[in-house]
């Protein structure tokens, strides 16, 4: 055999009925589909209409009116977190927030499609993916607040640090879905990034990793228009979905702000992973409606036609109509959301208002597992040098 | 029982037995499975464990380190090799904002038990970017661990002790050494792994090296005997942690130090040596610290080598000039 076996799942034969047609799914074919663009999957119009989709239905064709509720109760509670926290740096209560305002569809269709075994590696925008992986919303407040780096146990809930660094989590992602793999477990491995990532070295490299070890992997990729102030022309010249053919595995485009599509779209790509076929990339095509963070001004690169043009289609709302038009949900739920809404926002409030500052000797605190002479050193350094000041303050 | 064996063979039977000991042990790098590595150091362990443990990885060394992370995370314990000392750049962000920050960011609740191997220093007559000692790169980095290795023996143990460490270890082996040979005692009790180890006992002076260096001072040693002078030789063996109290307790005893190193001298480890052994021991020196190494200049073509790495006679050189104090 040619190809290294290292690593790689064997393909086994598809556990459900519906995954009868992953081998033959439109990927980077250029066949158009339906609506304006060729290709982008969507199964529900800005307008909240539910389109057929013979490619992806099956992978939402049960699903329940609660679950939708669900998934509506999960973005608004998500884009509410989010608000409260851009209020809270706006009140100095953050040193930064970076918003996920608009990508709220992305974030809860991929993380809703992901069982409970399987591993995320995130960005440092992916507030309702942690949302959905049960990471307690005021836990990733901490690194926005200064109080530490990374407030979570990653094992805790299969979700790993927010990374800063542009694009290094995909490398991780793919390590650890090669380990999944070796341990021959049935679970996968997401990893999310954005499109100023796609032009980092380390997305590029852990493509090549996930494709010639054929790693339960997919790489999700919200391309949100903007890296900062860089439109995506500055990151590529082919649509970002397209790459995925050159590194010899399936790309496809969902559109990021249809909450079904992605979750359809990231449940096929899940069981491409489990089934051993191996990484997928899937560019959810959707809008940064706020700025990059709370320190970046878009006002001095982008005009507000087009964020208004994206307004348009935006992801709660179309859901919300679409759960309206369908009777699947009256004017109670939406009260009772509104009103647990709230209280959610009050609880963020309080729980970072209350968050302490660390202690002093946390800067010493697990940098070596196994401890380091310098360090000691260092800390006792560090230990009386503090404790000068309460002797000054004794001999007075 | 011992056995005498090459310094590149002490590391193939030290992975071989991590390898045997703990599946979750991985050997990962370019060529290092059907080649069994340039240097032949991962010689025949994917015959005898399998391409499923010793993985011949794409062409890519930020991929390599990243992917080794999160085998880890996994609960792997990943041995990777980067090939050249001169090739580790790529995977340096993934070294320095990864690999060396995750257990602190995680606030101890992740462990990244992973090894980086580099052959390194010159020596070898070899081209551009394969003769260079990147240590003090790396050593400024808190949350790495660095260390080389003298000789077979040590190389067998300490590679053992790194593979064993729950933090990152960057392994850095004396490539101009590969084909020396010592007693290799796979029954022994190794010492710790960051601690120095006097090699030879001397009043007059104290010479500290480490990996290849650490033999040219046992020689500048014997050399300078013959002078009557009588120089105490500190293989170091780890950089980082530096076992600061074996050199001090040597410098209190010889009250001179020259410290030797392949990298260059400006801001290499032989100025954070003097710095804190100034500070430790500033009344027991007779003579400033001094250092030997690399200039500050790109490292020369091969026909240049010999007179760019510190040799037995720019070492004596330091030695007279602290003598002369």
């Amino acid at each position: 055999m040619t190809v290294e076996s290292t690593a790689a799942r064997k393909p086994r034969r598809s556990a459900g009925s519906k995954a009868g047609t992953t081998g033959t799914k439109r990927t980077t074919s250029t066949t158009p589909g339906k609506g304006g663009d060729p290709d982008l999957v969507q199964l529900l119009t800005p307008e909240g209409k539910r389109v057929k989709n013979a490619e992806y239905d099956a992978y939402v064709e049960d699903i329940t009116p609660e679950q939708l509720r669900g998934l509506y109760r999960d973005m608004v509670l998500t884009r509410r977190f989010d608000a409260e926290a851009t209020s809270l740096q706006r009140q100095g209560e953050l040193g930064l927030w970076a918003s996920l305002l608009g990508q709220e569809a992305a974030q809860i269709g991929s993380g809703r499609a992901l069982d409970d075994e399987d591993y995320v590696f995130p960005t440092y925008r992916e507030h309702g993916v942690a949302w959905c992986r049960g990471v307690d919303p005021t836990n990733l407040l901490g690194m926005f607040r200064g109080v530490n780096n990374g407030g979570w146990d990653p094992n805790g809930n299969n979700f790993h640090l927010y990374t800063i660094v542009i694009g290094s989590q995909t490398l991780h992602a793919t390590g650890y879905a090669m380990g999944v793999a070796k341990d021959g477990a049935d679970s996968a491995v997401i990893a999310y990034f954005g499109d100023g990532a796609s032009s980092q070295g380390d997305v590029a490299e852990s493509f090549t990793f996930a494709a010639v070890y054929n790693a339960p992997v997919v790489f999700f990729c919200q391309n949100n228009q903007w890296a900062i102030s860089e439109p995506t022309e500055k990151q590529t010249r082919v649509p970002l979905y397209q790459r995925a053919q050159g590194f010899g595995f399936p790309g496809v485009r969902v559109d990021g702000n249809d909450v079904l599509a992605c979750l359809a779209v990231t449940k096929w790509a899940l069981e491409r992973a489990r089934n051993g076929e191996g990484p997928t990339l899937v560019e959810a095509f959707t809008y940064r409606m706020g700025a990059h963070t709370t320190s970046d001004d878009p006002t001095r690169y982008r005009h507000d036609d087009e964020r208004a043009a994206w307004e348009a289609k935006d992801p709660i709302a179309r859901l919300r109509a679409y759960l309206e038009a369908s009777n699947h949900a009256d004017e109670g739920f939406f009260a009772e959301l509104e009103a647990e809404s709230e209280a959610l926002g009050r609880r963020v409030r309080e729980a970072v208002r209350a968050m302490p500052d660390p202690d002093h000797f946390a800067i010493f605190e697990n940098v070596y597992a196994d401890g380091h002479a310098l360090v000691d050193e260092e800390r006792a350094q560090f230990a009386a040098y503090q404790a000068s000041f309460a002797d000054a303050e004794g001999g007075r | 029982m011992a056995e005498k064996m090459a310094l590149a063979k002490a590391i193939n039977e030290s992975l071989r037995k991590a390898l045997e000991s703990d599946p979750k042990v991985l050997v990962m790098g370019e060529d290092v499975g059907k080649l069994g590595g340039v240097f032949r150091v991962t010689d025949g362990l994917q015959k005898d464990f399998g391409e499923e443990r010793v993985i011949d990885t794409p062409l890519a060394e930020s991929g390599i380190v990243g992917t080794a992370i999160g085998l880890a995370l996994r609960g792997y314990r990943p041995v990777v090799e980067i090939q050249f000392d001169g090739f580790v750049f790529p995977a340096y962000d993934q070294i320095v904002t990864q690999l060396a920050k995750m257990h602190a960011r995680s606030l101890g609740k992740v462990k990244l038990p992973v090894v980086v191997r580099i052959p390194y220093g010159g020596g070898i007559g070899a081209v551009e970017h394969h003769s260079e000692s990147p240590e003090a790169l790396f050593a400024h980095v808190a949350g790495l661990k660095i260390v080389s290795p003298s000789n077979a023996s040590d190389a067998y143990w300490m590679m053992q002790q790194a593979i064993q460490s729950d933090d990152p270890v960057i392994f850095f082996e004396p490539k101009r050494r590969y084909w020396d040979k010592a007693e290799v005692d796979p029954e022994a009790i190794p010492g710790p792994l960051h601690k120095a180890r006097v090699v030879r006992e001397g009043t007059d002076l104290t010479l500290a090296a480490y990996g290849p260096m650490v033999k040219v001072c046992q020689e500048a040693a014997a050399a300078a005997q013959e002078e009557g002078k009588s120089l105490e030789v500190l293989d170091l063996r780890s950089v980082s942690p530096l076992d600061f109290d074996s050199v001090q307790a040597s410098v209190e005893k010889t009250r001179r130090l020259v410290v030797v190193h392949e990298a260059p001298v400006f801001f290499g480890s032989g100025a954070e040596i003097a710095a804190r052994i100034t500070e430790r021991c500033f009344y027991h020196l007779e003579a400033p610290v001094l250092r030997v190494g690399g200039y500050h200049a790109p490292y020369p073509p091969a026909r240049l080598e010999e007179e760019y790495l510190p040799g037995l006679d720019r070492v004596l050189d330091a030695v007279d000039r602290a003598l002369a104090y």
